[in-house]
C-alpha cells in the first residue's frame, strides 16, 4: 500500500496545467520523431534537453516532457513501419512484417490502430511492473552474467529461422551478414582495430541508424527508380486502399493472449540492461510466431504479428527504467540519454534514488501514466490522417523519403561519411532485395553481434579459457534448451506442417 | 606628421588588440562532446555549458554538439583538419583522451594539434569489491593476484588499454606484480554495468572511477578498498583509505577539461581560460562537483598544456612497458 500511497503524491506532482501542457507537446513531438525514419527515441530525446534546460524547467517538469518523447517516439516508430515499410526506428522493424502486408491488404487503418492499442497495453502494464516490481526486478538482473546474456542472444538468433523468409538459408545468410557488419570497428576487449582500414569514422563500428535507413528506406527508393525505368507510367500499380479505420472487437480480442504474453517478455527483456526494446520486440514477435502461427499467415498480414512486436517493444521501453532508476545502467540508448539528463539535473539514480528522491521517482512514473493515456488518445483518432500518407503518389513520395533519410542521419551525425555508408547500405538492400534475402536478419545480427561477441569472450576469459562455463547455472541451461527447442523444433514440425498442407492442397485438387 | 599618423594609427591599433582582449566575445558558443548523449564529456559539455550561462559568464546558450566516433577521434579530428581557426568551440575532454592520444590511436594526430584549456575537476579512480566479499584491503587482493592471477576477475568500463585497465595495471605494478600482463581484466561498456556484474558475483573486483561506484557505495553494495588519490578527502568520502597509505603507491585521477582548435587566437584562449576558471571559483560549480564526486582540479592555461602533456608522457611509458603499444 506504500507503494500506492506514494504514486498518488507522484500524481499529485505530475498534475498541473504545466506538466500536463508539456506531457501533449512531448508525446506530439515524440510521435513525429517516431514515425521519421533516422530519428529515434534517443536522438528525440537529445534533441529536446536543450529545450528543456533553456525552458528552466525544474527536475519533474524536464522529465516529464523527456518521457512523453521517448514513449511518444516508440509509439511513433510503427507508424512508418506499417505505412512504408519503413522502420521509424529500431525496436519497430518487426511491425514492417506484418504490418506492411496489411497496408497493401488495404487494412492499414486496422494495423495502424491495432498496433497503437498493443502499444498502450505494453506500457501501460509495463508502467504497472515498474511500479511494483522495480526493487525485485533488479535481482533478476543480477541473475544474468555474460554466460546468461551470450545464452540469451543465442536464442535469439536460434529462433530466427523462417521469419521474414520462407528460406532458411537466405535467413541464415542474411544473420551472418549482419553479424559480419557488426564486426567492423574497435574491439572493445582488447583496442584492436577490425576491418576499418584507418578509417576513424568506423572506429565506432557501424551505426545502426544508418543501416536501417539505408537498407529500408533508401533501397525502396531504389526499387521504385528501377521500376520507373522499365513502367512507363511510373506508378507501380500499388494502388492503396485505406479500408476500414478502425480494428473489429473480434480482432482486437484474438489478440488478447499474444498482448499479454508479450508485454511480459517484452517487460523482462527491458530489464535486462544488456538487452533492450530491439531484442524485446524480436523475441516477442519470434515466441508469437511459434505459439500461435499454425496457418502460415504471420509475416502475411497476421494481426497478432503487428500486435505482438509493438506490446513487446513499449513494454520494453517501460522495463528498461528499472535498471536505470534502480541500478543507473542504462538499459537501452534511450535510458542513456535519460540518465544523462538525471545526472545533469543533479540527481543520481542508483540504488538510493527511491529513497532520496521519492518525488522525482513517483512523478516521473506518473508522468508515464499521463503519457500513456494521452498517445492512446491521440493516436487513435489521428489514425485516418496517417493513412492519408498511402494517398501520397509514389512519385511525390519517394523523394520525400530519400530527402528525409538524408536530412535525418545528417542531422543526427553531422557527418557526411555516414551519408555515403547509408547510400552503400540502400545498395546492399536493393541487391538483397533482388536475391529475395530478408532484410531483418541483417540488421539484427549488427544490432546484437557486438553484445553478443562482448558477452562469449567476457564469460570465456572471467572462466579462464573453459567454455563449460557458457552452461554452468541452472538459469543459462534453461535458456540453451529453450533455444535448442526452437532451433530443431520447427524443422521436424515444419515438416509436419508442409506435408499436411501438401495433403490438404491435392484433396482440394481432387475435390 | 608621419610620425603622428604612425603614432595614432599604432595607437589606435593597440586600443583595438587591447578592446579585443577584453571583449572577445563567442558569438554562438559551442561545445562538443565527442560521444553520443549520456557519458562522461556529454556531461561536461552540458553541466559547464549550463553553469557557464547561469553566471552570465557567456553571451546565451551553450550549444552541445555530440560528434561520437572512434571514442573522441573523430571530434579530434574534425576540429585539427576542418575547425582549427573556430574561435567559438571547446570541446570535452578527460584521461581517456590522453591516453588515446598517447597510444596513437588518433591516427595522424597528436596531442600538440590542439591547444589544451583548463580543467574542471577529476574523478579519482577506485578499486572496490562487493559489500560481501573477503577481500578487505588492497594489499590482499593483490596478494592474491601475485599468487594466482586467473582467480580474480576485474571489471571496469574502459575497453582493454583504456584507463579503468591502466589504473589497475598501475597498482598491480606498484604492489610488486611480476607480470601485470597477466591481471585478468574485463571491458564492460559503462562502470555501471560492471558494478551489476560485481554485484552478480561474475566478477570479483571493480575498478573505475569515485562517481561511478559513489551511489553504490552509499548503498553499501559495494566496499572500496582503494582509492587511487594522493591523499584522503573530504567530506563523506573521508573514510576511503587510499592506496598510498596501505603501501602501494599509486594514484589515477581522471581529470574531465577542455581543448581549444589548434588555431584559436591568445585572446579567444584566455577569455575561454578566465571564464571557466571563474565557473570553477563559483559556488555553483563547487556544489556540481560535490554532487557528481568530483575532486578538485584547478588548472588552467599554459599550466593545464603542462599537466595533460606529462600525463600523455607517463600513459605513453606504462602502455609501452604493459606491451599496448611497441
Amino acid at each position: 500500500m506504500d507503494t500506492l500511497a506514494s504514486l498518488a503524491d507522484g500524481f499529485a506532482v505530475a498534475l498541473t496545467w504545466q506538466n500536463l501542457s508539456l506531457a501533449l507537446m512531448g508525446c506530439l513531438l515524440g510521435t513525429i520523431m517516431g514515425a521519421l525514419p533516422g530519428l529515434g527515441p534517443s536522438n528525440g530525446v537529445a534533441i529536446l534537453i536543450p529545450l528543456a534546460f533553456s525552458l528552466g524547467l525544474g527536475a519533474t517538469p524536464a522529465l516529464i516532457l523527456l518521457t512523453a518523447v521517448y514513449y511518444g517516439a516508440m509509439y511513433g516508430g510503427r507508424i512508418s513501419s506499417i505505412l512504408l515499410n519503413i522502420p521509424g526506428d529500431e525496436p519497430a522493424m518487426m511491425t514492417c512484417l506484418d504490418g506492411y502486408p496489411m497496408a497493401q491488404q488495404g487494412r492499414a487503418g486496422e494495423a495502424l490502430a491495432l498496433s497503437g492499442i498493443a502499444s498502450f497495453v505494453g506500457s501501460f502494464f509495463a508502467t504497472w511492473g515498474l511500479v511494483l516490481l522495480a526493487p525485485q526486478l533488479v535481482k533478476v538482473a543480477l541473475l544474468f552474467g555474460p554466460a546468461e546474456y551470450f545464452a540469451l542472444f543465442t536464442l535469439a538468433f536460434a529462433t530466427l529461422g523462417g521469419i521474414a523468409s520462407t528460406n532458411q538459408a537466405k535467413a541464415a545468410f542474411a544473420a551472418a551478414l549482419g553479424l559480419g557488419l557488426a564486426m567492423i570497428g574497435v574491439d572493445a576487449q582488447t583496442g584492436v582495430t577490425r576491418f576499418t582500414f584507418g578509417e576513424v569514422h568506423l572506429y565506432d563500428g557501424i551505426d545502426f541508424l544508418v543501416a536501417i535507413v539505408g537498407l529500408f528506406a533508401l533501397s525502396e527508393v531504389f526499387v521504385f527508380l528501377e521500376h520507373r525505368s522499365t513502367d512507363a507510367d511510373g506508378d507501380t500499380g500499388k494502388k492503396m486502399e485505406i479500408g476500414k479505420l478502425y480494428p473489429s472487437w473480434s480482432m482486437i480480442k484474438s489478440c488478447i493472449p499474444t498482448m499479454g504474453r508479450t508485454t511480459i517478455l517484452g517487460f523482462l527483456a527491458g530489464v535486462l540492461p544488456g538487452a533492450g526494446a530491439s531484442l524485446g520486440s524480436f523475441i516477442a514477435y519470434s515466441s508469437e510466431k511459434r505459439i500461435c502461427d499454425r496457418d502460415g499467415t504471420f509475416g502475411k498480414g497476421d494481426p497478432r504479428g503487428v500486435a505482438a512486436p509493438e506490446t513487446g517493444n513499449n513494454a520494453a521501453a517501460g522495463g528498461a527504467l528499472v535498471p536505470m532508476l534502480a541500478l543507473g545502467v542504462p538499459g537501452s540508448g534511450t535510458t542513456a540519454v535519460l540518465l544523462a539528463v538525471l545526472l545533469s539535473l543533479n540527481i543520481t539514480p542508483g540504488p538510493l534514488l527511491f529513497t532520496q528522491n521519492p518525488d522525482v521517482v513517483w512523478g516521473l512514473i506518473a508522468a508515464l501514466f499521463i503519457g500513456n493515456f494521452m498517445l492512446l488518445a491521440l493516436n487513435i483518432p489521428m489514425v485516418g490522417l496517417f493513412t492519408r500518407v498511402l494517398l501520397v503518389p509514389p512519385r511525390i513520395l519517394m523523394p520525400v523519403v530519400a530527402m528525409i533519410s538524408f536530412v535525418g542521419i545528417y542531422g543526427i551525425s553531422g557527418s557526411s561519411f555516414d551519408l555515403m555508408v547509408m547510400v552503400a547500405f540502400g545498395v546492399l538492400g536493393w541487391v538483397l532485395r533482388k536475391l529475395e534475402v530478408p532484410l531483418v536478419p541483417v540488421i539484427l545480427g549488427t544490432l546484437l553481434g557486438n553484445a553478443m561477441e562482448a558477452n562469449l569472450r567476457r564469460a570465456v576469459s572471467i572462466s579462464n579459457g573453459d567454455w563449460f562455463t557458457l552452461a554452468d547455472s541452472w538459469l543459462s541451461i534453461g535458456i540453451w534448451l529453450v533455444a535448442i527447442v526452437g532451433f530443431i523444433l520447427p524443422i521436424f514440425l515444419g515438416r509436419v506442417f508442409r506435408k499436411k498442407m501438401d495433403d490438404e492442397y491435392e484433396k482440394e485438387l481432387s475435390d | 606628421m608621419i610620425i603622428r599618423t604612425f603614432i595614432a594609427t599604432s595607437f589606435a591599433a593597440l586600443c583595438a588588440t587591447s578592446a579585443l582582449a577584453q571583449d572577445f566575445q563567442p558569438e554562438s558558443p559551442e561545445c562538443i562532446a565527442p560521444a553520443n548523449p549520456g557519458g562522461g564529456w556529454d556531461f561536461t559539455c552540458r553541466q559547464v555549458g549550463k553553469t557557464l550561462q547561469d553566471l552570465g559568464l557567456i553571451p546565451g546558450t551553450m550549444q552541445v554538439v555530440n560528434m561520437a566516433g572512434g571514442s573522441g577521434g573523430v571530434a579530434f579530428a574534425e576540429v585539427v583538419n576542418k575547425r582549427s581557426d573556430d574561435q567559438d568551440l571547446i570541446v570535452a575532454a578527460s584521461s581517456a583522451t590522453a591516453t588515446r592520444l598517447a597510444q596513437g590511436a588518433f591516427p595522424g594526430n597528436t596531442a600538440d594539434d590542439v591547444r589544451w584549456l583548463a580543467s574542471v575537476g577529476a574523478d579519482y579512480g577506485v578499486i572496490a569489491v562487493a559489500a560481501d566479499s573477503e577481500i578487505d584491503d588492497l594489499p590482499e587482493l593483490m596478494e592474491i593476484i601475485r599468487n594466482d592471477p586467473t582467480s580474480i576477475a576485474i571489471g571496469g568500463g574502459s575497453a582493454v588499454g583504456g584507463w579503468d585497465h591502466l589504473k589497475v595495471l598501475m597498482a598491480a605494478q606498484k604492489a610488486g606484480v611480476e607480470d601485470v600482463r597477466r591481471v585478468k581484466y574485463i571491458a564492460f561498456e559503462g562502470g555501471g554495468e560492471a558494478v551489476t556484474q560485481l554485484l552478480g558475483g561474475s566478477l570479483q573486483a571493480f575498478t573505475g572511477d569515485l562517481s561511478e561506484a559513489h551511489g553504490f557505495m552509499a548503498s553499501g553494495d559495494i566496499r572500496v578498498i582503494a582509492l587511487l588519490a594522493p591523499e584522503r578527502l573530504e567530506g563523506e568520502y573521508a573514510d576511503l583509505p587510499t592506496a598510498k597509505e596501505q603501501g602501494i603507491d599509486a594514484v589515477g585521477a581522471n581529470w574531465r577539461g577542455f581543448y581549444v582548435p589548434g588555431d584559436t587566437s591568445d585572446e579567444a584562449y584566455d577569455y575561454w581560460a578566465s571564464a571557466v576558471s571563474e565557473m570553477y571559483a563559483s559556488d555553483e560549480w563547487q556544489t556540481v562537483m560535490q554532487t557528481n564526486g568530483l575532486a578538485p582540479l584547478d588548472l588552467q592555461g599554459d599550466e593545464f598544456d603542462a599537466f595533460v602533456k606529462s600525463s600523455i608522457t607517463e600513459i605513453e611509458d606504462l602502455s609501452r612497458e604493459i606491451g599496448i603499444i611497441r
